[in-house]
């Protein structure tokens, strides 16, 4: 055992701290090539991770830097810092700490390069771009330690596999580098442990003593949830009650646009002027900072934000989580429970409070599963080849590399140490030529050959437009909002929201209702308006698919016979569903078929996942379509789809069978919005698209014309290309999903019930005020688009000029 | 076809879903704004490598459209090619199909404001050209009975954004034919300004749809 030196005791020691033991194994570990530390919330995880550091730079004898600190959240490495200047100005040691985000200056930046701090707090993002520069060997030459915080988040996105890539190349910068990842509790430790590691070095796990369980509940109210949405409205005052009970609340939300909505009642129904603070992604900087601000001064009774908080930063004082909205996922639950009482060995507290009818179900399906532990997720998939390719530009801006070299060395990244010398050298020549089968740019080349066989960018200026796009995450394009006549941001909205804005359009952007104004130079010009209800704001966030662990959990449940656990409104609602048509089994697809509102509808219950549910409404929708059915749109949830048209469906069966599944979805995949969504986003990543241009972005014909028009070319010309043949795997995996209709197909064996009414069943209800309907592109919708054309016409009297 | 038949000062007119605007009492077909080469410029210029198949995609749909109409004359309203370096880099393969299509038929270049000098490519070139009652030039002016192209008009309906045509009583401005064209609203200022009236838009896709635009 390693004891600590005594400056270290005596600093403990005059804080009344023990040292953890899990602190103490970190220690004794600490010279492990890889290292990973997991432990809740609140168990000094971080400083259990830099212990090791300070000791090793305590004698003020390390010259440079000595420790990179990586963490997902920029606010991360703020707050980090100022928890880590109390340990080490109380000492007075010798230790230089200073973070580096895309929110440093620019001459701090300079200066960082030129005279690196001992430690230095960073995103994955800045890393890879400090990692392009010509001097990156010097900066790093004398790296010790690294050490990457949430890794959990992280192993899960693109992000992680950045920088896992960019791991690789600082080993080779500095070869004794020791890798330490923290991490909250997880369902599968060993994997993120593999994506840690240098392949194949093994990693040290060291488990924290996960603490009590924590205390959770469903939030009783008087009022009975909705049939559908997600605002909860109807919980506002017992959520107020819970926050005067309190001395801090977080309030998740799973959407931005939730957060603002719930924000905006919340404070139409705080009477007492409660001090409560709204914090998510969309917002501006400065008000973000601002919130936060308070939050760590303690000024804030409540906090109304969504997955920008989810991460670990301690905020003190908060002894309350309230999850707004089913979580559809448990781990991220149990994490976000872990927020609450930062307190070690004290049981957290939360609350969930279902947003409608169904969720009521959902949340309990989800503190069942949180109490009896069982966390969900799904096996990631090798390392992607996008974020590879953009390391290769990456490296290549750094200077010329050799490619076998380059190969090796990405071999050691636990994600892709199953990546062919065919498949990277594919990844090379896209980077080099494109990698079109019809080799035209032979004359314009970004990464030339030299004799001696190392790779180089043919124009060094193109370091400049790459290092511009450097990073994995996935922005929508989006739009500043600002006061009219006033230069201070009040947040963004997405493109798409704002071409949808006419002038006295009102919305909801930092809980205050703005009205649009106009659009200037591509800034949403606003003024403010309190007297009319808002036209939401739809920043998209994030919708997550239910778990299929949850999924599978909530199945289970509907088989009971009678349901204790829930509350009285959802077992009535439940036995009705039964009473009138049945409750969906688990082997087995619902379908119900009922005529509504002048349409013909069915309501398939698949229980595979929002976005499975999507793409499964998208073939069915298609088959009906060749059947002459007429279908006009559908709308899906986490369980069901609901699809309207024009023909009823007198027989269901045909429409599942699985080998047409299959070969409808090959088809249909090509031409399908999501691909295009997906294709934007690996292009983009790879480096086909670039985000970010020198010059400031330009409004009109000049801006660059759709991606979508790439995709469809590329199928056209050039089907097998790298760019496409990413898209299928990610969109199989991610929004298309197909693996889960697979799932859903195989449990059910085509196994179909189909139950015919004269109307609208309880359980299908919600799925009518569900928002989000998309209209199926056919024969139906061109002649209502024609329609209505020749309806303007003729209201405009202009059919002949 | 799916065409849009209408009468413009005079001139019986097809707005096709492609984009070609065909007079068949004048067996003319025309298109405006091809910008053939603009992936090469692009590379050439930014190093960003697009899918180089924009020219033989555009090609593809105007050798349909000549098919499907087979008029006697071709004129091409301006920015056919994306400059003129991207003229000579034409390969010879995309030289050999448009000098097929240019065969037997009176095939007119109008000059734009990306290629302004002449070209090596068969065919004639002309500042502007009339035809009947009708003018044609690359950029609009304040003359009436026009017909250009150049600013790249789209319309939106349905929260779909499609090239379109935009006509009134006096002019008529054709959307860009080109693969790789991004477009500007039809409610620009810019566009806004030179109709008198509001405009009818004409979108294309699979069929050629006409919409009044209003005054949004």
């Amino acid at each position: 055992m390693n004891p600590l030196p005594p400056i270290f005791k005596d600093w403990f020691d005059r804080r009344g701290w023990d040292v953890h033991p899990h602190q103490q194994a970190m220690l004794d570990q600490a010279t492990d090539r890889a290292l990973m530390l997991i432990a809740p919330t609140g168990g000094g995880k971080t400083l259990g991770g830099f212990l090791p550091s300070l000791i090793e730079l305590a004698d003020g004898a390390h010259a440079g830097l000595h420790t990179l600190y990586v963490s997902p959240l920029k606010a991360l490495a703020a707050d980090i810092k100022r928890n880590l200047r109390t340990p080490v100005d109380d000492m007075g040691l010798p230790i230089r700490i200073e973070d580096r985000t895309g929110d440093t200056s620019y001459t701090q930046k300079r200066r960082q390069r030129a005279d690196p701090p001992h430690i230095l707090l960073t995103t994955p993002e800045s890393l890879a771009l400090l990692l392009s520069y010509e001097d990156a060997p010097r900066i790093f030459s004398g790296l010790q330690r690294i050490i990457v915080d949430e890794i959990h988040a992280l192993a899960e996105s693109k992000r992680g596999d950045q920088l896992m890539l960019a791991l690789s190349r600082l080993q080779t910068l500095a070869p004794n580098l020791r890798r330490v990842g923290l991490s909250a509790t997880v369902e599968d430790p060993q994997a993120i442990a593999n994506q840690l590691a240098c392949h194949p070095d093994p990693c040290t796990i060291i488990n924290a003593d996960p603490g009590p369980d924590p205390d959770i509940a469903m939030l009783l109210t008087a009022e009975k949830p909705p049939w559908s949405g997600g605002g909860a409205k109807y919980a506002i005052p017992a959520v107020l009650e819970q926050v005067k009970q309190h001395n801090t609340t977080l309030i998740f939300h799973n959407t931005r646009a939730q957060a603002e909505i719930f924000f905006h009642n919340l404070w139409l129904a705080n009477t007492d002027d409660l001090p409560i603070g709204i914090h998510h992604g969309s917002l501006s900087r400065e008000q973000r900072e601002k919130v936060e601000a308070a939050m760590v001064a303690g000024q804030l009774r409540a906090i109304v934000c969504t997955g920008s908080l989810d991460l670990g930063i301690d905020w003190g004082n908060v002894d309350l989580v309230i999850q707004v909205g089913a979580p559809k996922n448990v781990k991220r639950l149990v994490q976000r429970i872990g927020r609450a009482n930062h307190r070690y060995n004290a049981p957290s507290k939360a609350l969930l409070v279902p947003a409608n009818r169904f969720e009521v179900v959902e949340c309990v399906a989800a503190l069942e599963a949180a109490k009896a532990h069982e966390l969900d997720g799904d096996p990631k998939g090798p390392g992607p080849r996008d974020v590879l390719c953009q390391h290769i530009l990456i490296t290549a801006c750094a200077g010329s590399f050799d490619e076998s070299v380059l190969y090796a060395e990405i071999k050691t990244v636990g994600a892709y140490q199953g990546l062919s010398r065919a498949a990277f050298d594919d990844c090379l020549d896209f980077c080099a030529t494109g990698g079109y089968a019809l080799r035209a740019y032979d004359k314009w080349k970004r990464l030339l050959q030299t004799p001696d066989g190392m790779w180089q960018l043919r124009d060094p200026r193109a370091s400049q437009r790459i290092r511009m796009n450097i990073g994995t995450i996935q922005d929508t394009d989006t739009l500043k909002v600002r006061l009219k006549g006033n230069f201070k941001p009040l947040g963004e909205v997405e493109e798409a929201f704002a071409a949808t804005l006419t002038q006295g359009d009102t919305f909801l952007i930092g809980g205050q209702v703005v009205r649009y104004e106009n659009l200037k130079e591509m800034t949403v010009e606003v003024s403010r308006r309190a007297d009319k209800a808002p036209k939401i704001a739809t920043f998209m966030g994030t919708k997550f698919a239910n778990s299929t662990q949850l999924s599978q959990r909530i199945l289970r449940m509907f088989a009971q016979p009678d349901w204790p656990t829930l509350p009285a409104h959802t077992s009535e609602w439940l036995n009705l569903q039964r009473k009138f048509s049945k409750l969906p089994e688990a082997n087995r697809i619902l379908v119900e078929s009922f005529p509504h509102d002048g349409r013909h509808h069915i309501c398939v219950y698949g229980f595979a996942g929002r976005n499975a549910m999507q793409t499964l409404g998208m073939l069915l929708t298609q088959r009906m379509e060749e059947k002459g059915l007429h279908p006009l749109g559908f709308v899906a949830t986490d369980y069901a789809t609901l699809i309207w048209g024009l023909d009823p469906v007198n027989d269901p069966a045909p429409l599942f069978e699985a080998t047409n599944i299959r070969a409808d979805f090959e088809t249909w995949l090509s031409g399908n919005a999501v691909m295009k969504k997906t294709f934007r986003g690996a292009a983009t990543i790879a480096g086909l698209i670039e985000r970010n241009l020198p010059q400031a972005r330009k409004s009109g014909r000049q801006a660059t014309f759709s991606s979508d028009i790439l995709y469809e070319t590329l199928t056209k010309y050039d089907p097998d290309h790298l760019m496409l043949r990413i898209t299928r795997e990610e969109a199989l995996r991610g929004l298309v999903d197909f693996g889960r209709i697979e799932e859903m197909l195989s449990r059910t064996a085509g196994r179909i019930d189909h139950v015919v009414l004269n109307r609208v069943t309880p359980l299908s209800l919600p799925m009518f005020l569900e928002r989000g309907r998309i209209g199926v592109a056919g024969a139906g919708q061109d002649r209502i688009l024609e329609e209505e054309a020749a309806r303007l016409m003729q209201a405009a009297g202009v059919q002949s000029l | 076809m799916n065409g849009y038949y209408f009468s413009f000062c005079g001139t019986n007119c097809v707005a096709m879903p492609s984009g070609a605007l065909y007079l068949p009492d004048n067996s003319l077909l025309c298109v405006s704004d091809l910008h053939l080469g603009k992936s090469e410029r692009i590379a050439r210029r930014s190093g960003r490598m697009l899918p180089p198949y924009e020219v033989q995609q555009t090609l593809q749909k105007l050798d349909d459209d000549l098919t499907m109409t087979t008029p006697e004359s071709v004129v091409c309203l301006g920015d056919s090619f994306d400059d003129l370096d991207a003229a000579a880099q034409l390969g010879d393969d995309m030289r050999l199909w448009l000098a097929g299509m240019q065969a037997g038929r009176n095939w007119v270049w109008i000059e734009g404001n990306h290629d302004p000098g002449p070209i090596e490519l068969g065919g004639t070139h002309r500042r502007e050209m009339r035809i009947g009652s009708l003018t044609l030039r690359h950029i609009a002016t304040d003359a009436s009975a026009e017909v250009s192209g150049h600013y790249h008009p789209k319309h939106r309906l349905a929260g779909r954004s499609r090239p379109a045509f935009l006509y009134d009583k006096d002019r008529m401005i054709m959307p860009a034919y080109g693969a790789y064209t991004g477009g500007l609203a039809s409610n620009a200022p810019v566009l806004r300004a030179l109709f008198g009236t509001s405009p009818i838009a004409v979108m294309t896709g699979h069929k050629a749809i006409p919409v009044p635009t209003g005054n949004g």
